[in-house]
């Protein structure tokens, strides 16, 4: 039968390149939707998917080096458990990962060794990708491999990339290692390394399509992605959580929970009165969701908490109320009991002094009475 | 006492943009608390109360800011008691008199109230943190405004304030202003009120006609 989707899509994918990635494993499907799904991420016009299965054969496989510092790995584990189709699978496979701490064979001197090979022979081709914030406090001493310190490492290898990329939070702008009161002094890629080229994909962890779209964007047109004021590409971090998400209607209509498991919890009410910061977080979680597409924070009845913004761990908390404390206030004043208690003391205040204002006796020597 | 002059103190711009402003706060405190805390919850998923809060929020907002606006243009052209000297009255010799002696009878140190056309010179003053509040206000509004469409007109005016105090920075910020923009009211609306009793000149009258009676006499 005559499938259109399927026209659409092959005939912008040469038959020639269809046939080498079945060499290799991956069935036409498979790598079709691959193109589709990195096309629509990006936010390009469909045209650009036969430009997309093009970068992604030639034969310059870029090498890429992936750092870990002060961070959890959960950007690794969400990478590695990437499966949009097969996207972790053909972006690993295309790729050659030359260094990876969590998935590497070699140990010891013998991955040093690897690392320092491909930063001398690729110098200012191969990608560099840090996972984890940099500590600056002491001389960096706070976090060391093999020997050498993070802001070392990180001073020579995104020094000397092509491109870094800082996935998740922490690399991006400190993370939770940088929350107050920043013990070891920990700061993002960016900052650490200010002459390297790098692009910001927060997240806690980073959505793993968002980093396979953004390389395939650096190997389809030669660089990094637009990006906005926080160094994130505009096209995962373009448009507000609360302005894409499917409990919007009830924002609209007003219909909140108030309590996790309330009815109106139980109805998939919005979350803005448990503290939602979807008003607040720019990411594309409602639209690509995590692992696989099947799930997402606020889908699954939790309010936003906003893991994607800098500085997230002390702008965004309390996370279960809506603004933060009011500075030099105790933690159970909210803005509004503040504010309340201003209120009425003016009023007290000056309702006293207008009750002495009418008992007072004035000066009115002017004032003729009527009689 | 001598004849006493009618005085046409405050233009019609004045009262206009005074007026606009008194609804336009009023219009956005209560929307702006209803956005903050959304105290009534709806059964109903048809019904848009949120949305018409926003709605009335944003375009109250534009009222408010052009009212804003028209004010300080006002300040140019205005005559002296609509000008910015009349806002800082601690620029001058008199001025500091002035503030001495009205404290002095707010705070029952002195009997006779110092006379005043225009504005007394702590209200004045009060004016002054208000008309800064208001942008303050106005600003981190747009602000938080320009984030449904990030690159659009208001994003580009004011998105670097995002950045530099941060949304949630911002919001707590708004929030909190409309708390002492409301303490503002009640002292605001109180005092007039008071100085209509103790100037007899017709202050509580004048921001409604414009016109004030003054017994030159008593002018200082
Ligand atoms: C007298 C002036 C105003 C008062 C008293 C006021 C009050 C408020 C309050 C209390 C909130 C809730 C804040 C929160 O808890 O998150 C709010 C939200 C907001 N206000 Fe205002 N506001 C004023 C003027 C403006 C202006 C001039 C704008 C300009 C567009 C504006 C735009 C906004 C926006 C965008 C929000 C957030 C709406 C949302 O998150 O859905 N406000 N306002
Ligand atoms: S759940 Fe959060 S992001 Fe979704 S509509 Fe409600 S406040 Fe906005």
């Amino acid at each position: 039968m005559h499938d259109p989707e399927k026209t659409l899509l092959e005939g912008s994918v040469s038959e020639e390149i269809l046939q080498k990635w079945e060499a290799r494993g991956v069935n036409r499907r498979d790598f079709l939707k691959f193109c589709s799904v990195m096309t629509a991420s990006l936010a390009l016009p469909a045209t650009f998917m036969g430009q997309i299965a093009e970068a992604m054969e030639a034969d310059n496989r870029p090498p890429v080096i992936w750092m870990e510092f002060q961070g959890c790995t959960g950007d690794t584990e969400a990478f590695l458990r990437a499966n949009q189709p097969t996207a972790a699978e053909i972006i690993l496979d295309y790729l050659s990962i030359d260094y990876h701490e969590t998935i590497m064979a070699a140990a010891g001197h013998q991955d040093e060794a690897a690392k320092n090979a491909t930063v001398e022979k690729y110098k200012g081709k191969y990608i560099a990708i840090v996972e984890g914030s940099i500590p600056m406090a002491d001389g960096g001493v706070y976090c060391t491999v093999a020997g050498n310190s993070a802001l070392n490492i990180a001073r020579e290898v995104c020094g000397n990339a092509a491109a870094t990329i800082a996935v998740g939070t922490c690399a991006s702008y400190g993370g939770l290692p940088a929350a107050a009161p920043n013990p070891t002094g920990a700061v993002s890629v960016s900052e650490a390394v200010p002459g390297a080229t790098v692009l910001n994909l927060p997240g806690c962890p980073l959505n793993a399509e968002n980093l396979t779209a953004a390389i395939v964007h650096f190997l389809t047109f030669g660089k990094l992605p637009a990006t906005d004021s926080f160094g994130r590409p505009k096209f995962a971090y373009g448009k507000r959580i609360h302005d894409n998400c499917e409990r919007r209607a009830h924002f609209d209509a007003g219909q909140y929970a108030e309590g996790f498991g309330d009815a109106g919890h139980r109805q998939g009410w919005c979350l803005y009165k448990l503290g939602c910061k979807g008003p607040e977080t720019f990411h594309n979680c409602p639209t690509i969701r995590y692992n696989e597409g099947s799930s997402w924070p606020v889908q699954a009845g939790h309010g936003c908490i906003g893991c994607s913004e800098p500085q997230f761990w002390d702008s965004m908390t309390p996370f279960y109320r809506r603004l933060p404390q009011v500075p030099g206030f105790g933690v159970e004043a909210t803005a509004d009991k503040i504010g309340l208690g201003l209120a009425a003391a003016t009023a007290v205040a000056f309702g006293a002094h207008g009750v002495a204002s009418a008992l007072r006796k004035d000066d009115d020597s002017t004032v003729k009475r009527e009689d | 006492m001598s004849t006493l002059e009618i005085r046409y103190v405050w233009e019609w711009p004045v009262r206009l943009t005074h007026w606009f402003n008194v609804i336009s706060i009023i219009v956005l405190s209560v929307t702006g608390y209803y956005i903050g805390d959304p105290f009534v919850s709806v059964p109903s998923t048809s019904s848009y109360v949120m949305g018409w809060m926003r709605y009335l929020h944003f375009i109250f907002a534009y009222v408010f800011a052009l009212s804003w606006i028209a004010r300080l243009i006002w300040m140019f052209f205005g005559n002296r008691h609509a000008r910015f000297l009349a806002f800082a009255p601690w620029a001058s010799r008199d001025g500091w008199k002035n503030i001495i002696g009205t404290f002095c009878f707010y705070t029952f140190l002195r009997r006779k109230v110092p006379y005043a056309v225009g504005h007394n010179p702590l209200a004045a003053m009060a004016y002054s943190c208000v008309f800064i509040l208001f942008l303050i206000q106005i600003v981190s509004g747009f602000a938080l405004y320009g984030q449904f469409a990030p690159g659009g007109l208001w994003d580009g005016i004011f998105g670097s304030l995002l950045v530099t105090f941060g949304n949630q920075g911002l919001r707590l910020t708004h929030h909190l202003i409309m708390w002492l923009l409301i303490g503002f009211a009640i002292h605001h609306v109180y005092s007039a009120w008071l100085m209509d009793i103790k100037e007899k000149n017709g202050t509580l009258s004048s921001i409604f006609g414009g016109y004030k009676f003054i017994d030159p006499d008593e002018e200082n």
